[in-house]
């Protein structure tokens, strides 16, 4: 071999190498995910079911992409409305932060409650999940889900009421695990996640309580069965604290469809019920959520 | 060097039977390597209802077809398939599937780490290349909760088949 040939080995190994350091890095795309497999938006504005969180990173970015998505829901109940709106980003399938407006509407319950016609408590929820490992969705030959942990932190716009009614806060932070995993042979999801939380009716009536104050671990989860590529059905349940003595506080339920149009929308419709609320009971409604993003 | 090179593939391509899965006619050569059910990735089914929900070997010939052709035409994934063999590449997927679903076929394709670790494909890729499986499947009319078993049998592969992951 002659040096002539030396040199040009060496110089194409050299760009061997490089073309193979670069390789590693994938460009920059949007859109990766399986429909559905986002999942939709909570009421608090992460991403997950209607009243569970999951451990999935809201949009559909995969690892190379950024995901993000806006979304309504209207929780029509006989003696209160519940809307809320937000938005969420979720970046390379590993970090989502989320924020989101809450709205409790008393409507004509609210003179009966002696808190003027039409008072409305509001809540503003920023959280954050981080994806620790896991993919629920193509680690099929593995029983370990996909597990993330986050944090929302709530602020109620109402303290003055919430100390009338016995909250010892206006404002609290929530902690929580969550694990997710697609039984893609079956076509079945399941989600679970447990919550640290001393939060009254998920925050809206406060946080702690004259009956407790102590932040307690409470469960949230979700079920689905796929039935097309756009359209999954299930239910899901949370279970509660109950701080105040003024108004028991039951587990929340609910009965769901979501379908999506395409990556860009989806709807999400629910018939939920949330117990008693202030203590007005059964309150059991539709529950409707509307979601547009990438 | 190179004429080294050159002359061991010949010496190769010279000792290789007429049924040599590495050389087969109107395919490029590739290297050498065992052949092996075992490189097709996972589990075949049993018994005969996968194959049957998949309308047999004619079923899989359509929609493998049906996907590749997809996957040329999307510009999310066309870029893949400028250099490969498509020949090779058809004839190899169509002998993996039948294969998984149960059917009387051996794969003789590479595994699914050396099939792919030249072409630095990515997740979004990867769900492309899904979404144009499952079109090809539900336009044979493969029913939908049959789709997603065959496609958990294949979902593990990602993990072989995406060398571009990132952080």
């Amino acid at each position: 071999m002659n040096r002539r040939a030396i040199v040009l080995t060496l110089l194409l190994s050299a760009a061997a190498g490089g073309a193979q350091a670069q390789s590693f890095i994938p460009d920059a795309r949007s859109g990766g995910k399986l429909l559905l497999t986002g999942g939709v938006s909570t009421i608090e504005g992460s991403g997950g079911g209607g009243i569970a969180t999951w451990a999935t990173v809201t949009g559909y970015g995969e690892e190379d992409g950024i995901g993000g998505n806006a979304h309504v829901t209207l929780v029509d109940l006989p003696d209160y409305q519940f809307r809320t709106a937000g938005a969420a980003i979720g970046l390379w399938d590993r970090v989502e932060l989320s924020a989101a407006r809450q709205e409790f509407d008393t409507g004509d319950t609210g003179a009966l409650l002696g808190l003027g016609q039409g008072f409305t408590f509001a809540q503003d929820v920023i959280g954050v999940k981080v994806r620790l490992t896991g993919d629920a969705v193509y680690d099929q030959d593995r029983w370990m889900p996909q597990i993330a942990v986050g944090a929302q932190h709530k602020r109620n716009d109402q303290g003055a009421i919430i100390t009338a009614v016995g909250g010892q806060d206006d404002q609290g932070t929530e902690f929580f695990v969550a694990a997710t995993k697609l039984f893609l042979a079956r076509s079945v999801l399941v989600s679970g996640a447990v919550r640290y939380t001393n939060a009254n009716q998920t925050g809206l009536l406060g946080f702690g309580g004259d009956a407790n104050d102590d932040r307690e671990a409470q469960f949230e989860g979700s079920v689905g069965w796929l039935l097309r590529r756009n359209l999954v059905v299930g239910a899901e349940y949370r279970t509660k604290p109950d701080n105040l003595s003024f108004a028991a506080e039951n587990d929340w339920f609910d009965v769901y469809a979501a379908y999506a149009l395409n990556k860009h929308l989806s709807v999400t419709a629910a018939w939920a019920d949330l117990g008693s609320i202030a203590t007005f009971d059964d309150q059991r409604g539709l529950y409707v959520s509307l979601q547009a993003g990438f | 060097m190179f004429t080294g090179v050159l002359a061991g593939s010949f010496l190769v391509a010279g000792v290789a039977a007429a049924q040599d899965p590495a050389h087969r006619p109107g395919e490029e050569a590739v290297d050498a390597y065992t052949v092996t059910d075992a490189n097709a990735g996972a589990t075949p089914f049993t018994g005969t209802a996968m194959l049957e929900a998949f309308h047999g070997q004619p079923g899989i010939d359509r929609i493998v077809d049906s996907m590749l052709d997809q996957a040329k035409a999307d510009p999310r994934t066309a870029g893949i398939f400028v250099a490969p063999d498509m020949v090779r590449l058809r004839r190899t997927l169509k002998e993996q599937f039948c294969y998984l679903l149960g059917g009387d076929c051996s794969y003789t394709g590479r595994s699914m780490i050396d099939a792919h670790d030249d072409l630095g494909l990515q997740p979004a890729d990867m769900g492309a290349l899904v979404e144009h499986l499952q079109n090809a499947m539900a336009a044979e009319g493969v029913p939908f909760h049959t789709q997603n078993r065959f496609l958990a049998r294949l979902a593990p592969m990602r993990r072989d088949i995406v060398t571009r992951q990132g952080g």
